[in-house]
């Protein structure tokens, strides 16, 4: 499905600098019985969100209102494990448009390209430089220029920028998708199935 | 420039349907699985764009991640479930996909079936909304999981866009020891690379260890290729893959066949053909594994200390907070700690030889009393060879009971969770935090680690048992 455009983003960001949040975490199996695509930010980060009884968990960030936006920053190997896009899904569907750690699991950055979520690959040593201005005042705000490919801490000024495929940039900036471009090329498609060997 | 070529360029090179310049490329998908969980967004998709399925014919559904493992016949009592497995049958009614629901003799674990019935097979490319798509790769596949957009993709137009992925060879020289099975060498694997180790990297498997291995065995291993990252794991066909794929439903045959057998021959990687990145273990450091943490990384060899933290690649506080998790301490030894369930199932370890593994070390023996053990096959053929093998009889008469196949515990949307604080020795993909259930705790292992804890109810070195034995 066509999704947001995607240009340049200027918010406040959630810490969450864990290694190694896997997508269980992120949204566990026992939500993924949906079947149609809303309603998953409700449950994201269940487990680490809520106590069995419903009630929230005071010490996890996100039921911390000192903290908010449109950023979630998270520690290294981020979005690991499962390929359920459920959790891009969640992560989207919660609130939050762009999310920045020093490593992604290959699919989770994948599927977070494919419904307008922005992934962004920065340094370790800038990533605990967002960490540090959030720490020094919650409310920072961080800018992420798609155009620019670019991620500045807008209080020092310090900026890094960030890789992103020339294809899937175009894509982000104008909403566009994979299958509008694979329908465009259906007979390529054909003509190359027509001969193969399985 | 070198133009030797390996067995993932091979494949991979070969399905290109066009690359984008600064782009991904556009690549031709043979074999798309399908099941109820990460499906049905995209069918709607296809639906609200009023388009068809390609290729139908290249594509196969069957239910497995939500399905009971009792009472099969009887109609899924959660709600939520059902409707899930409902919406998989109307929609391969509806786009003309072959479905294999429950009850369905072929029906089972997506990763069991499509090897079963020869839809898996060298040289293809194979993708599911699954990360354990990786499984296929056993065959000399390029075979991936996927999320939903993309499932919707390669529904729509039997293609994916893909940037090509780096390439890493892992030789694994030597041979395996009693009681080292393929579950061992991959967590041996994962536990020296770590979940992120293979990020970025299509793996080839070679060396001794895996030309010796079984089909299955080499299945086990390309499965747990995603939980170092790596986007898949392959394993070039040899006479032990073409001998296995022969004679099955979707194989090809006659002169389909001869052709088939040309490509296949064709693909090994050739001498000389170089890799972005290159490991060398010996099989010989190789012991029984099994984890101890909360990420499939954090593994040890069975007779091995918890490492200390600082030890550790990694984040000090994360590595700490995985061992709160699991209630264990660093320095800790694993042997002995007492465990509640044993879970023998999943798409790593759910096929016969896990279950004639299992039973090997069963026989004559009993179930300890303080062990719940869920034994799931991983499809109605694995289940039908376990009663035919003569296996339930001896797993019967030692106190365990079969279940239907599924995926049941290894990921717990069914009913088969483990309860919070519990701990479970399951010989499946995942010992995430509530992975089995919401507060679960984890041991992934072998079917032998599991059979030895499934009857000492504690954590033991199947060799103990193994060399009683033989005494």
């Amino acid at each position: 499905m066509a999704y947001d455009k995607f240009n340049t983003l200027k918010s406040s960001a959630v810490p969450l600098p864990i290694e190694n949040v896997d997508t269980d975490q992120i949204i566990p199996a026992r939500f993924l019985k949906a079947i149609e695509r809303k309603g998953f930010g409700d449950n994201l980060f269940r487990d680490w969100r809520y106590n069995g009884d419903g009630s929230e968990k005071k010490d996890f960030v996100l039921n911390n209102p000192t903290y908010s936006g449109k950023i979630l920053v998270g520690g290294k190997n981020f979005g690991s494990g499962s390929s359920r896009e459920h959790a891009a899904w969640a992560v989207y569907d919660y609130g939050f448009r762009c999310v920045v750690s020093s490593f992604f699991a290959d699919i989770f950055r994948n599927n977070c390209l494919n419904i307008g979520v922005l992934p962004v690959q920065v340094s370790a040593d800038f990533l605990d430089k967002i960490l540090k201005a959030i720490e020094a005042d919650p409310n920072a705000t961080f800018e992420v220029s798609l155009p620019e490919q670019t991620i500045t801490i807008d209080s020092s000024g310090e900026s890094e920028s960030f890789d992103i495929n020339a294809y899937k940039k175009a894509n982000l900036l104008n909403g566009f998708d994979d299958i509008d471009y694979l329908l465009n090329i259906q007979e390529d498609i054909r003509e190359f199935a027509s001969d193969r060997p399985l | 420039m070198n133009t030797k070529k390996t067995l993932f360029d091979k494949v991979w090179d070969s399905h290109v349907v066009q690359h984008i310049e600064n782009g991904p490329d556009v690549l031709f998908i043979d074999r798309h699985m399908v099941h109820e969980v990460t499906s049905p967004v995209a069918f709607l998709g296809i639906k609200n764009r009023n388009i068809p399925v390609m290729y139908p014919e290249k594509t196969f559904a069957t239910a497995d991640h939500n399905t009971p493992t009792i009472n099969q016949h009887l109609p899924v009592e959660d709600p939520l479930s059902a409707n899930q497995l409902r919406m998989l049958e109307e929609n391969s009614n509806e786009f003309g996909i072959s479905y294999w629901g429950l009850g369905h003799e072929k029906n089972g674990i997506v990763h069991v079936v499509g090897p079963e019935y020869g839809i898996t097979q060298p040289g293809a490319t194979i993708v599911c909304g699954d990360s354990h798509t990786s499984t296929h790769g056993a065959f000399g596949a390029i075979a991936f999981g996927i999320g939903t957009s993309e499932v919707e993709m390669v529904l729509a137009t039997q293609c994916i866009m893909q940037t090509k992925p780096k390439s890493m060879r892992i030789n694994v020289e030597g041979s395996l020891s009693k009681g080292v099975t393929p579950k061992d060498v991959a967590l041996y694997i994962i536990s020296q690379l770590t979940t992120s180790g293979a990020t970025g990297y299509f793996v080839e498997y070679a060396g001794q260890v895996f030309r010796d291995m079984t089909m299955e065995g080499r299945m086990t291993v390309c499965n747990l290729s995603i939980e170092m990252g790596a986007r898949g794991g392959m394993i070039a066909p040899d006479e032990k893959t073409f001998e296995y794929v022969k004679g099955r439903e979707f194989t090809p045959s006659g002169a389909a066949w001869d052709k088939a057998m040309a490509y296949w021959e064709s693909l090994p990687t050739e001498e000389g053909a170089e890799f972005d990145k290159e490991i060398t273990f010996n099989a010989s450091d190789i012991e029984p594994m099994i984890t101890y943490g909360t990420n499939p990384g954090m593994g040890i060899g069975i007779s091995n200390g918890i490492p200390q933290a600082d030890a550790v690649e990694g984040g000090v506080a994360t590595y700490r907070k995985s061992l709160q998790y699991m209630n264990f301490s660093e320095g800790d030894s694993m042997m002995g700690k007492p465990i509640d369930f044993v879970f023998l199932g999943s798409c790593t370890n759910g096929r016969i030889e896990d279950f004639r593994l299992f039973t090997s070390l069963i026989k004559g023996r009993q179930k300890a009393p303080n062990v719940t053990a869920w034994l799931v096959p991983g499809s109605h053929k694995v289940e039908k060879a376990i009663k035919d093998e003569g296996l339930l009889a001896i797993l019967n008469e030692a106190g365990f009971e079969l279940r239907e196949p599924g995926c049941s515990a290894c990921l717990a949307m069914n009913d088969d969770k483990v309860p919070a604080g519990k701990y479970a020795v399951s010989t499946s993909n995942r010992n995430f935090e509530g992975r089995q259930g919401p507060g679960s705790r984890t041991l992934l292992a072998s079917p032998l680690v599991a059979a030895a804890a499934a009857v000492t109810g504690k954590v033991t070195d199947p060799r103990e048992l193994m060399e009683l034995e033989t005494a």
